[in-house]
């Protein structure tokens, strides 16, 4: 048993002598500079319902949100954001547009499979873990919160 | 005939009569530049779906194949091929239009030589006088399978490779003289307990390297013997791993002599990151490129090692690691 | 001011998104899905409206963002309604992100083609 264990160890560690390293620095400052672009992007619209349209500073979210979605759908559809995403990484998956970006590509590549059984079945299957464990800790947390409030502990 | 433990040698030589490669607009403007028979620029080749297109593409090349030579489709007895996409039914689509008895494989990437290897056992006993066998992959098919829609935005790693669109098919027979297959050395499964699917070329690097021993083993013969030993898609890290390991065996080469297909394939500035892979990889680069060069006198005696990766999307999600294979088939001027 | 703290706090959640990725070899699902569970972590400690206040989009726009408006929702309705707000709350405030990707998604699969 430990022989072979060690017989994998060691070709693991061959491997990583061979693999190329990830330039992580460089991901890293690609990352913010896509991303805090995004991030300028969405302020700059909230920016302009805020001056044009009756939101607030804390109601401009969900516009701003929806209209980066619309922006993603084109790209996704034109086959731009997969495009930027290979040199942005984290900078285009982590914004909302990112999360828009796995919605749409489901969506769009299960097509051929039809609407109910392709993109209706297929649609989430990225975006999926991200509602279904957002909701769940969000759930957990604002019961733990309202518990602790309601026996005056905060 | 069983020659050692897994070789079998082959004494009535069957032969490479013609062969048939259709490339993706990729492959199309990489090292293969010039080494096809048609280039496609339509991701779909004008079908509605990438399975379609994959089934397409398989067509193309064997009908390529059938043109190129002087035997008439009624006098081929079987069709080998298999490939990577669901159930193996973009093959099965083709074969339905080729209307030729069918035998499906199914080795990953490896099913290349696997074809090659059954197909010349079952000429060598008789079992038959003409066989077409060969392999098609698409990027696209095989993307949105095993990893990702086409159009969402992942990063891909260095050590990822990029299946290959196209497809590429031989017709073996029994003629006089030729490209021969002289032997093939059937592999078996092989797991070094490689999980990353991004880093295929590590998980098949050992595969290929017993198999290669073990082909060198059953025939009594090193290295030397060959004018170039060519893996199927190990890309840039299985092909240093595999040089590496087999350094451990006292398998060296001379420089240019060892080429892996996959490494091979793609420009630099194509920015395929580690190389090619799919079942069409090591196809359409050997019967493309490396056919044309034995042609052409340029290698009298190759070593063809396939190499497939086991894994299914299934299995990898359950965290289990990636088995894999190589099988060898030595092809020589007869 | 508001347009380069947005930036800049945009730019960094997305450097830890990178650093998941990269060191950690995380999958973008487990990536996103990490991060939205931290966003609804902060905001149940209150400290995501202070981040809102401060970058503006550089927080509304990241995934994180996601989990602080379900979470947001969720104790909004539980101080009208109780333990059972907790449960209708939870979609209140952040149903524009999802609703928007699901209908644009239709309409993409309508009306586009993958491109490869």
């Amino acid at each position: 048993m430990s022989k072979k264990q060690t017989k994998y160890e060691a070709y693991e560690k061959k491997t990583k002598e061979h693999e190329p390293k990830r330039p992580i620095f460089l991901n890293c400052c690609k990352a913010f500079l896509i991303g805090g672009f995004i991030c300028f992007i969405g302020q700059c619209i909230a920016t302009f319902y805020i001056h044009y349209f009756d939101f607030t500073e804390q109601t401009v979210g969900n516009p701003t949100v929806a209209t980066l979605i619309i922006i993603t759908m084109f790209l996704t559809g034109f086959g731009l954001y997969e495009k930027i995403a290979q040199f942005a990484g984290a900078g285009t998956a982590v914004p909302v547009t990112g999360f828009a970006n796995a919605v749409i590509s489901s969506a769009i590549e299960h097509r051929p499979e039809g609407f109910i059984l392709g993109v209706g079945s297929n649609m989430l299957k990225l975006a999926g873990p991200v509602i279904v464990y957002g909701v769940f800790s969000a759930f957990l947390i604002a019961l733990i919160k309202t518990v602790l409030q309601m026996i005056g502990i905060i | 005939m069983i020659t050692g433990k897994s070789t079998w040698t082959f004494s009535s030589y069957p032969v490479i009569v013609s062969s048939g490669v259709v490339v993706g607009k990729e492959e199309a403007v990489s090292n293969l530049n010039g080494h096809y028979d048609e280039a496609i620029e339509d991701m779909f080749v004008g079908e509605d779906s990438y399975e379609r297109a994959q089934e397409s593409l398989l067509t193309k090349a064997i009908d390529y194949t059938i043109k190129k030579s002087s035997i008439k489709k009624k006098n081929i007895q079987f069709f080998i091929s298999g490939d990577l996409i669901n159930q193996i039914t973009p093959t099965t689509f083709a074969a339905k239009k080729l209307n030729i008895p069918y035998f499906g494989l199914y080795s990953a990437c490896a099913t290349s030589t696997e074809g090659l290897a059954l197909a010349a056992m079952m000429l060598e006993q008789n079992g038959a006088n003409y066989i077409l066998t060969g392999t098609a992959s698409h990027y696209a098919a095989a993307e949105r399978q095993f990893r990702f829609p086409n159009e969402y935005g992942g990063q891909i790693p260095p050590t990822a490779q990029r299946t290959v669109t196209g497809a590429g098919t031989v017709l073996l027979g029994k003629e006089k003289q030729g490209l021969a297959i002289t032997s093939a050395t059937i592999g078996k499964v092989m797991d070094y307990e490689v999980t990353d699917p991004f880093n295929m070329g590590a998980a098949m690097a050992p595969a290929a390297v017993d198999t290669i021993c073990q082909h060198f083993q059953d025939r009594q013969i090193d290295a030397s013997y060959y004018d170039m030993i060519i893996t199927g898609d190990l890309g840039a890290v299985g092909r240093a791993l595999t040089e590496d390991l087999l350094k451990k065996h006292h398998i060296t080469f001379q420089s240019n002599q060892f080429i892996d297909c996959g490494d091979f394939l793609y420009k630099k500035e194509q920015n395929m990151q580690a190389g090619g892979s799919g079942a069409a990889c090591s196809s359409v680069v050997t019967y493309g490129y490396f056919l044309e060069q034995m042609k052409a006198n340029k290698i009298n005696k190759l070593l063809f090692v396939a190499t497939g990766a086991l894994h299914s999307p299934l299995t990898v999600q359950q965290k289990r690691t990636i088995p894999s294979i190589a099988h060898a088939v030595s092809i020589e001027r007869k | 001011m508001l347009f380069f703290w947005a930036f800049i706090v945009g730019g960094l959640i997305c450097v830890i998104g990178q650093l998941m990725m990269d060191i950690g070899k995380l999958t973008p699902a487990h990536t996103l899905t990490t991060l939205v569970i931290v966003g609804a972590l902060l905001d149940g400690f209150g400290l995501y409206e202070p981040l809102i206040d401060f970058a503006g989009a550089g927080a509304t726009v990241p995934i994180t963002s996601f989990g602080n408006s379900l979470v947001h929702g969720a104790l909004l309705e539980a101080e009208k309604h109780g333990i059972i707000g907790v449960i209708t709350g939870i979609f209140e405030v952040t149903s524009a992100g999802i609703s928007a990707a699901i209908i644009f998604g239709v309409f993409a699969a309508i009306f586009f083609k993958p491109k490869q």
